[in-house]
Order: structure tokens, then C-alpha cells, then sequence
């Protein structure tokens, strides 16, 4: 009997409309996934945004002998709430700094009070409504703005939320990276390229690599755990430093480096080694001339996806004391340090409303790295592989 | 040149050759060696070679004598152990950790297989080419210049040049990419590639060469010119070459050895076997009546 194409058709339909049912499903699923990242990425944008401006106001400052002593008299009574009081306090070592001030009146433009951020800003604030009315008069004479906040990304943390910044943190991300990238990346790959071409076969190296994989999923928390004991209790690393953190770190982002450096080693064509083999390469020549620089790539995006992921973390390093309060940028490894997501997570708890700005503005920083990192990434990915 | 360790000297082993006249005579499923004419120096003696993967053998007491600057086609039926016997003459089957062997293979009067044999430096003796071209993802100049340059057997720049210029030459190749020599090997045809391979191969100045199914992916026309190669080539190496084209074999070939199941069913004189071989099963395959 033979079909014609109508009847192979009538049947075809339902296996159609399947396939449109199931390509409508996933693209559903899609659509979903994409509205969560811009509504994430909106709400970001709009509670961190405002945390990159900052009120100032244009006031009388009075460098007198007076103010040095008592910095709360540099400027006139009624404008004192307004001020920032972090920005008072500074008078006396700056009148010390440039004696050409001592004794001169300057109108400038100084830090507003977080509360007159928050006013302009037109969020909730607790100015009196004399103080509220000032402010409107100033801003009416162009006196009161807000400016572009540098500051934030200039200074360490602060307990007035108008003077905290993510620097002291942005910088003790970095130091902690770097001490996790030293060394987990060639303990990482060596261990790779140790299991993946040299290594027999066996029950013990089975073993090794049940175990690494079972790492990987350990909860992060009790890498932080083992840093404390291993290297505060046992090799005794000061705490809270970057140093200590980036060990811990490099614990956890171990495995990630491991698996995905065997990946890239296992996606190289053993016809590749044969060749090198059959020139007459020594093993170790083999994986160095041929199969490192094919895995590259691979073994790149495996560690900048680790030290993305160590990047992100926090609460190993709460473990080791990198919440610490860092007011100064210091550049050492052994000096107490805090981290950008561990500085995050203490701005969240603060109670003032100005802090939950600056919370969200230090978010928005994190991803800016983190996508920075992942187009580098990517970029060098793509230079790598260009090559051939 | 600094190869005058040729390996016919240190190798004088006159009884293998009366073993091997007095197994002139043939019988049916019985191993023919012969060796007509006594004035080749002998290049690689196996005897008694057995290997097995795992628990499975692959090759089943195998002897054979293969001569110096002549070519010795290996035929047989897919899976009958060519590839695994071309394997075990570099070592090659040390990378499959099942691969157990026993017997002798000698090559300049040393056992090929002894734990005092180093293989890269056999590797460095015995070249490969295999089925699939297989050239480093590196520039064409590098693939050639590599493996000189790793062996120390130049180092100045000029004289690398000159190496890679004369390999890529002997190769057949260097008229096609004498313009392009920094372009990826991969970049080149399966063909070119394949003769890439082959000058990879020559410029670390072996003295035998390995080749599994050289031609197997090419066309009639980058076949022809390997096969016009190897021809060149057997002034100076000594080539194993293993190959399903019987017309091929007969074309190339000095000797010819026919495999069967991990046997070595007849090894003789390349006319001697197409015309009239000595046993049923390699006449079967030669004319086509068998797989
Ligand atoms: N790596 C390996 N592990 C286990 N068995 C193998 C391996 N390689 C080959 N064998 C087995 O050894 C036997 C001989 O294989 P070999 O590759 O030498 O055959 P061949 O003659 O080259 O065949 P072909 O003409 O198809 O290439 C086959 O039965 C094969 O299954
Ligand atoms: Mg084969």
C-alpha cells in the first residue's frame, strides 16, 4: 500500500505541533530567565545608581583659630546640621597641611549630611523642616547639588554613609585574588595535567578524582572553616588578611581548576600526542609543546570562572575575619583587609537609609568587575584561539 | 651527517637467514617468510612477537625480517593486527596501558623492547605517519622545524631553514607552500597535510619509517604523489607501510607481508606474492575472494 504525501502530512502534523509546542516551552523558559535579569538589573541600576552622586553644598568656611581647635566653628551655626560631619573633622589637619588657610574666610563647596543627600534625592530624611527650607533656599541660589560621587571609589569604609567608599575593599579583593590565582592556578593545573597524562590508571588516582570532584561541592563555608584552622590556628597567618583570605579561597577554587583544566586536557585529540609522541617528544614534551597550548583556553576560562566564583564569596572569609572595618586603603598582604562582597554584606546591615544606597551602588561595582573579568575572558579566549 | 649509525653495521646475524631459507617451504596456513635475494642489509629482525590487549592476543607469534632502503607493504583484513605490529616497531603501543608483549624485536642489534631502550630515542630512529593526518596546530614551518630543533639537530636559524626547506622538498610539498610557510598546517588539504606529515617525519632524519594507511583519506591524485614519494624516499629510509589498496601494494612495495588474525600468514617478494602466493588464504585476499 502506498502513502500519499496528504496522509504522510496528516501525520506529520502532530509530530509538528509538537515540536512548535516544545520550542514555544523553551523559548518561554528563555523569555523568563531574561525578565529576571533585567528586572535584577534595573532594580540595581536604580537603588545603586543615586549612591554614584552626592549632595554638596556651597557654604562660608572660616579657617579661624578657633576652628582648629573646635572644627564645628569653621562654619555658621545654622549650617552646621547641613555639613558633613566627617567633613568637619577634617579641618584641623588640613588648616595644619596648608597654614596658608589659617585665618581666611573661603566660601566653598564642602560634603553635605547624608540626610541632605537623602532630601535632594527625595527620599525620606530626618532634617527638621528649618533645615528642609534651607536647603530649598540654598538649592533655589544654586548652592546645594549633586555631584558626582568620587569619593566612594576613592576612600575605604566609613560609619557616615556620605564618606563610606568601596576602595580599602575593591583593593583587598584584589590582593586576595591575587594570592588565589598564585596559587591555586598552578597547583590546579599541574595536578590536572599530573592526573590527566601521567597518572596510571588505578584505584588510588580513581580515588583522587572521586575526591575532587566530591570538593567541589562542598559548601563554601567549610572551606572557611578549614582556613582558619589550617592556616590561622596551625601555620598562624595574621587574620583578617589577605593573605589568609586568598588561601582559603585558592582552597575552594582548587578543584573548580582541576576539573575544568582535565576537561580541556581530555578535549585535546589524542592524535595530536600520538604525533608528538611519534617525533620522538618525551612525555613531558608532549604535554608542554602540544597539549597545554591546545588546552590554554579551555584551562583560562576554567580559572576565570573560579576566580570569579572565589570573587563573589563571603562567607568563607567571614570565617577568617575579612569583615573587618577598613576606613584606610592598605596594600599589604598581611595587614587586616576586608573584601568587596564581605563590605556589601556590612553596609546591608547598617540601619541608615543611605547605606542601603551604597549597598546597591557597591553591587553595581562587583558585577561591573565581574563582567569585565568574563569579557576579558572571553577576549582572550578568542585571541587564543585566533591563532589557529 | 651525523646518522652514520645506520643500523645494518652493528647488525650481523647470519643464522637468522638460514632460519629463515630453510622456512621456504610452504605450507597452507603455515608462516612463509622468504628472502630472495641476500644482498639487503637487514633493518628490523622480529621474532616470536606476541601481544595481547588485555586478555585478548593481537598478534600471535610473529616473525619477520624487514630490509633496509626497500618498502614492506602490510596487507590483511581490517582488525587482523597491522596497525598493532606497525605500533609495536616504535613503541608506540606503550600509550595503551593494556598492551602486553612478549618476544623480540631488535633493531641495530638491540631489543627494541628491553627497559634499557629508551623510546623516545627509538622514536627518534623509527618515524610514524598515520592514517589520519595529524599535523601540530602550528605553522607549517614550525610542524617541520619542530621536532629538528627538539633533537638538537640544528639549532642556527639558517640552518633550520635550510632543514625545513629540504624535508618540505623531499616531501613534495615545498613548491605548494614555499609562500605561506607561517600559515596554520591545518590550513592545507587532507593531501597536503599528509605530506606535511611526512616531511615532519624526514627532518629528523630517521632511518625507518612508519606509515599506517598513509593514503587511506586521499584522493587518486595526492595518492599517486605519495606513493611517487615513497618510492624516493626508500633510497635513504627504510619504509613500513600498511595499506588496503592491493594495486597500491603491488605498485610500492618491495616485500609484502600478508597478516590474518593476529597471524602473519606470508611474507615474500612483492611479485613473487601478487602472482603466485604460496598460500590459500593470501591468494583469497589478493584476488578479492575473501573480505
Ligand atoms: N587500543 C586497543 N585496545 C584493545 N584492543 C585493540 C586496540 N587496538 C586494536 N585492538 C584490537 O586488536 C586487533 C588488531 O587491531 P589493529 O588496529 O591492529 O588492526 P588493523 O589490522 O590495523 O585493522 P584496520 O585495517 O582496520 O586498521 C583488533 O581486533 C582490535 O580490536
Ligand atoms: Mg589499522
Amino acid at each position: 500500500m502506498t502513502h500519499s504525501f496528504d496522509d504522510i502530512s496528516a501525520q506529520l502534523r502532530r509530530r509538528h505541533r509538537k515540536t512548535r509546542w516544545l520550542k514555544g516551552l523553551s523559548m518561554g523558559a528563555l523569555g523568563l530567565a531574561a525578565l529576571f535579569l533585567v528586572f535584577f538589573f534595573t532594580d540595581m541600576l536604580i537603588k545603586g545608581l543615586p549612591a554614584f552622586s552626592q549632595a554638596q553644598i556651597n557654604v562660608e568656611v572660616d579657617y579661624s583659630e578657633q576652628a582648629s581647635q573646635l572644627p564645628m566653628a569653621a562654619v555658621s551655626e545654622d549650617m552646621r546640621p547641613l555639613v558633613s560631619r566627617g567633613y568637619l573633622r577634617l579641618v584641623p589637619s588640613r588648616m595644619r597641611d596648608n597654614p596658608e588657610l589659617q585665618g581666611t574666610t573661603r566660601s566653598e563647596w564642602v560634603l553635605a549630611d547624608s540626610q541632605v543627600d537623602q532630601y535632594l534625592k527625595g527620599h525620606h530624611s530626618k532634617l527638621s523642616e528649618r533645615d528642609q527650607a534651607l536647603v530649598d533656599q540654598l538649592q533655589a541660589q544654586g548652592r546645594a547639588e549633586l555631584r558626582f560621587n568620587a569619593r566612594f571609589f576613592t576612600s575605604g569604609d566609613s560609619k557616615m554613609p556620605e564618606l563610606a567608599g568601596i576602595a580599602s575593599a575593591a583593593v583587598g579583593t584584589m590582593l586576595t585574588l591575587l594570592v588565589t590565582l598564585a596559587v591555586a592556578f598552578p597547583i590546579g593545573v599541574m595536578t590536572a595535567v599530573y592526573l590527566e597524562e601521567f597518572a596510571p590508571d588505578n584505584r588510588v588516582t580513581q580515588l583522587i578524582e572521586i575526591n575532587i570532584n566530591n570538593l567541589a561541592a562542598i559548601p563554601s563555608i567549610l572551606y572557611g572553616l578549614l582556613g582558619l584552622a589550617i592556616f590561622i590556628n596551625f601555620f598562624g597567618v595574621p587574620r583578617s588578611s589577605p593573605l589568609v583570605g586568598g588561601l582559603t579561597l585558592a582552597l575552594m577554587t582548587l578543584p573548580v581548576i582541576i576539573i575544568s583544566t582535565r576537561t580541556a586536557l581530555r578535549s585535546v585529540p589524542d592524535s595530536i600526542r600520538h604525533a608528538g609522541f611519534g617525533v620522538g617528544c618525551s612525555r613531558w614534551q608532549v604535554v608542554r609543546d602540544h597539549v597545554l597550548p591546545l588546552a590554554m583556553p579551555g584551562i583560562m576560562t576554567g580559572a576565570i570562572i573560579g576566580l570569579a566564583q572565589a570573587m563573589g564569596e563571603t562567607a568563607p572569609l567571614i570565617i577568617v575575619g575579612m569583615v573587618a572595618f577598613i576606613p584606610d586603603i592598605s596594600a599589604s598582604f598581611t595587614e587586616a583587609s576586608t573584601v568587596m562582597p564581605a563590605q556589601i554584606f556590612t553596609w546591608s546591615g547598617e540601619p541608615e537609609r543611605a547605606f542601603i544606597e551604597i549597598t546597591s551602588g557597591g553591587i553595581l561595582v562587583l558585577l561591573a568587575i565581574l563582567i569585565t573579568m568574563n569579557t576579558t575572558a572571553v577576549v582572550l579566549r578568542k585571541r587564543f584561539e585566533r591563532r589557529w | 651527517m651525523n646518522m652514520n649509525m645506520s643500523l645494518n653495521m652493528s647488525l650481523n646475524i647470519p643464522a637468522s637467514h638460514e632460519s629463515l631459507s630453510s622456512m621456504n617451504r610452504p605450507s597452507s596456513g603455515e608462516p612463509v617468510s622468504r628472502n630472495l635475494s641476500d644482498n639487503h642489509s637487514l633493518g628490523v629482525r622480529v621474532r616470536d612477537l606476541d601481544l595481547w590487549y588485555g586478555e585478548s592476543q593481537a598478534l600471535k607469534s610473529i616473525s619477520l625480517d624487514i630490509y633496509q632502503n626497500k618498502i614492506t607493504a602490510l596487507i590483511g583484513p581490517s582488525g587482523c593486527g597491522k596497525s598493532t605490529f606497525l605500533r609495536c616497531l616504535n613503541r608506540m603501543n606503550d600509550l595503551i596501558p593494556s598492551v602486553r608483549i612478549k618476544g623480540l624485536v631488535e633493531m641495530d642489534g638491540r631489543d627494541v623492547n628491553d627497559s634499557k631502550m629508551d623510546e623516545v630515542a627509538l622514536r627518534r630512529r623509527v618515524g610514524m605517519v598515520f592514517q589520519k593526518p595529524n599535523p601540530f596546530p602550528k605553522s607549517i614551518f614550525e610542524n617541520v622545524a619542530y621536532a629538528p630543533r627538539m633533537h638538537d639537530i640544528v639549532s642556527r636559524k639558517a640552518d633550520v631553514e635550510a632543514l625545513v626547506e629540504s624535508a618540505l622538498r623531499d616531501a613534495g610539498l615545498w613548491e605548494e607552500v614555499k609562500d605561506k610557510l607561517h600559515q596554520p598546517g591545518t590550513s592545507l588539504s587532507g593531501g597536503q597535510q599528509q605530506r606535511l606529515c611526512i616531511a615532519r617525519a624526514i627532518a629528523v632524519q630517521p632511518e625507518v619509517i612508519l606509515m599506517d594507511e598513509p593514503t587511506s583519506a586521499l584522493d587518486p591524485i595526492s595518492t599517486a604523489t605519495i606513493e611517487d614519494l615513497m618510492d624516493r624516499l626508500k633510497r635513504r629510509y627504510s619504509i613500513i607501510t600498511v595499506t588496503h589498496n592491493m594495486q597500491q601494494a603491488a605498485r610500492i612495495a618491495d616485500y609484502t607481508a600478508f597478516f590474518h588474525l593476529g597471524e602473519m600468514v606470508e611474507y615474500n617478494d612483492t611479485k613473487a606474492m601478487f602472482s603466485t602466493p604460496h598460500t590459500k588464504k593470501a591468494e583469497d585476499y589478493i584476488t578479492g575472494r575473501y573480505g
